[in-house]
């Protein structure tokens, strides 16, 4: 799912980022937001609804909108759409509210 | 509590005009982005822009960041840049509450205050609208020209407007099919050189459609699509079936200005700028003395008038504080007849109706 | 209808083009720009002052048919990707239609490629005979075809590969 070759942008040669989805290690790429990485896993959901838990992905992908928040090393409600992803993220499915640390 | 003479909040285009014409008048200025990098939502313009030269026409939006960076770097000393912070609070005595990271908290008390936080995209209603895979237009665009990850195999774009038709080209040179474009308007909405661009490759545009709705188990895979009649009501028997992975929703943006409402400028619905925004006066300044605002935070437009408005911005707000610009007449005039220029079309004449509602007169007698 | 379709009827284009004996003189600028928005950078670029705009850049763009020598610069500077070059004066049976062309890969000169009509519909297998990239152009490369003096009219785009 990672675009190959741009007539207009060049994504250089990015450095390898391991990190763990739901406890299983895949890879992401240096420059990567959490979300931006799990899509190009072929990741789309990210999260439930509260009540009918329906699946959930991002939406905006600029940080309005709050459809991708995630629980990361243990923090919930984390906006993966604008937080970078970083060597060893424990990246989990947030299915309630989420807490306070 | 911290301070300077300048704050702006969004270092987008606006934002980015606003910081170069306020410190090239001599202004103190600080720079509250939320995002880890300057440019807002230049950085994933991969298109040629339209307007002049004075706005940077034909160059590439992506290019026009690093273009106001430079600039603002001949203004080193006197502008400070702070990434990753969002603007909580904006209050009526001008302070400004900010949270760096998300974790740390601080005021900040400056003499003027700039919004120019841009928009955010609507939404559209339909059936099983919030499937994983139906992602704002712009999203898309982020996702594809910032991280280089596409979103899926097939797109159905919801939207003919020029975000709608732009995104679609871009989709074309990610190497990812575009089954079509739909709009529930009767016509096209934005440019039509970007339509004819998009037809060409290949991509149908069908127009007074709207979606009914998406169907998926946890991911989307599959639109529906029908007609609409001259009422924008759905005609039966009119479905056709896409199979999409991906639905890009582009049915316009609406102005970002929660900040403004907190501070109590007084704000006004206008369609014709796509939402609420604050009255101003013709320098930029809100209801609220020494808060001025510029760009989409205060109704839809291009990035080429949004960056005309900033610099507008930027001098008025210095010039308020007292650190007027030596060729203060010369740039406001030329500014706002490029402003004109650029509204003196058939759309820009909507946007002039529109900031016709919220422009305020000030009683000098 | 363009409006409705994206596309310009046959009618609108023929109207576009300079006359065929302009064509047949040499390379000339064909300007598809059928709608009033703010944007000159055709005119602004353009070093023999053939297009004119004028003071309000919603104006859609004049050629003066007579100053354009077909240098290609205002195909890389349009926003639009609305201006291509034809040139009839090289062949009885063929034009060399030069267009803008932003997509991977590249054609190599001498390919076979798929011409496309205004509504990206197959017409007929055309010889590529020049690809030009520079950095002036900024990654807007121009490609040149061999397009049949009867499809020129209809031709507008390029494909390598079969669309569905």
């Amino acid at each position: 799912m990672r675009i190959e070759n741009h007539p207009i942008l060049d994504f250089g040669n990015r450095k390898t980022i391991r990190f763990y989805f739901e406890g299983k290690e895949i890879e992401g790429l240096e420059g990567d937001t959490i979300a931006s990485a799990l899509h190009a896993n072929g990741v789309k959901v990210l999260g439930e609804s509260l009540f009918k838990h329906r699946p959930r992905g991002f939406y905006c992908a600029i940080g309005n909108c709050s459809s991708c928040l995630m629980k990361v090393n243990g923090k919930s409600n984390v906006k993966t759409c604008v937080t970078m992803l970083e060597e060893g993220d424990k990246v989990e499915i947030q299915k309630d509210k989420g807490g306070l640390e | 509590m911290k301070t300077t003479d300048i704050a702006i909040v969004g270092g987008g285009p606006a934002g980015l005009c606003a910081a170069i014409s306020a410190a090239s008048s001599g202004a103190r200025v600080s720079i509250i982005e939320r995002n880890n990098s300057l440019g807002g939502q230049l950085n994933k313009q991969t298109h040629m822009f339209f307007g002049s030269e004075k706005q940077y026409a034909a160059t590439r939006g992506i290019d026009i960041t690093g273009i106001l960076l430079n600039e603002i770097k001949k203004y080193e000393d006197r502008v400070e840049i702070i990434n990753s912070t969002n603007v909580v609070g904006l209050y009526e005595d001008q302070i400004i509450t900010l949270m760096e990271n998300e974790s740390k908290y601080y005021k900040m008390k400056p003499e003027a205050i700039i919004v120019a936080t841009g928009a955010y995209e609507k939404f559209l209603s339909f059936s099983n609208n919030d499937l994983p895979g139906i992602y704002g237009a712009g999203a898309v665009q982020t996702l594809m020209n910032i991280y280089g990850v596409k979103p899926g195999k097939r797109v159905l774009m919801v939207g003919a407007g020029n975000i709608g038709l732009i995104v679609s080209y871009q989709l074309m040179q990610a190497g990812v099919k575009v089954v079509a474009i739909i709009d529930a308007a009767p016509k096209i909405g934005g440019y039509l050189v970007h339509a004819s661009k998009v037809r060409r490759m290949g991509i149908p545009i069908y127009t007074s459609h709207t979606v009914k709705e998406a169907i998926g188990s946890s991911e989307l895979e599959k639109a529906v699509i029908w007609q609409v009649d001259g009422n924008f009501q759905p005609i039966p028997n009119t479905e056709t079936i896409f199979d999409v992975d991906v639905m890009c929703i582009s049915v316009g943006l609406s102005p970002l200005n929660e900040l403004l409402s907190m501070a109590g400028c007084e704000m006004k619905y206008v369609s014709f700028l796509s939402g609420f925004v604050p009255y101003r006066y013709s320098n930029y300044e809100t209801t609220i003395s020494n808060i001025f605002t510029a760009g989409d935070s205060c109704g839809i437009e291009e990035a080429s008038s949004a960056m005309v408005e900033g610099y507008l911005a930027g001098l008025h707000a210095a010039e308020k504080i007292g650190k007027r610009h030596p060729s203060f007449e010369e740039r406001v005039q030329d500014y706002t007849s490029q402003l004109n220029n650029l509204r003196s079309g058939p759309e820009g004449r909507h946007i002039l109706s529109g900031i016709n509602q919220i422009e305020r007169r000030r009683d000098y007698a | 209808m363009l409006e409705i379709t994206g596309v310009p009827t046959e009618a609108q284009i023929r109207e576009t083009f300079p006359p065929i004996e302009a064509i047949d003189k040499g390379p000339i600028a064909v300007i598809e720009c059928f709608q009033e928005i703010p944007c000159n950078p055709c005119a602004t670029s353009c070093r023999f002052g053939a297009i004119y705009i004028g003071d309000n850049i919603n104006n859609l763009p004049t050629i003066d048919i007579g100053k354009c020598t077909g240098c290609s610069i205002c195909l890389t500077k349009c926003p639009g990707l609305a201006i291509s070059i034809i040139d009839g004066s090289k062949s009885k049976d063929y034009v060399h239609f030069s267009i803008p062309y932003e997509m991977t890969p590249l054609p190599a000169t001498g390919d076979m490629v798929r011409a496309l009509d205004r509504e990206g519909r197959y017409l007929i297998d055309v010889k590529v005979l020049g690809v030009r990239s520079n950095k002036n152009f900024d990654r807007t490369n121009i490609v040149t075809l061999e397009v049949p003096r009867d499809q020129m009219y209809r031709f507008r785009s390029i494909s390598l590969e079969v669309i569905e």
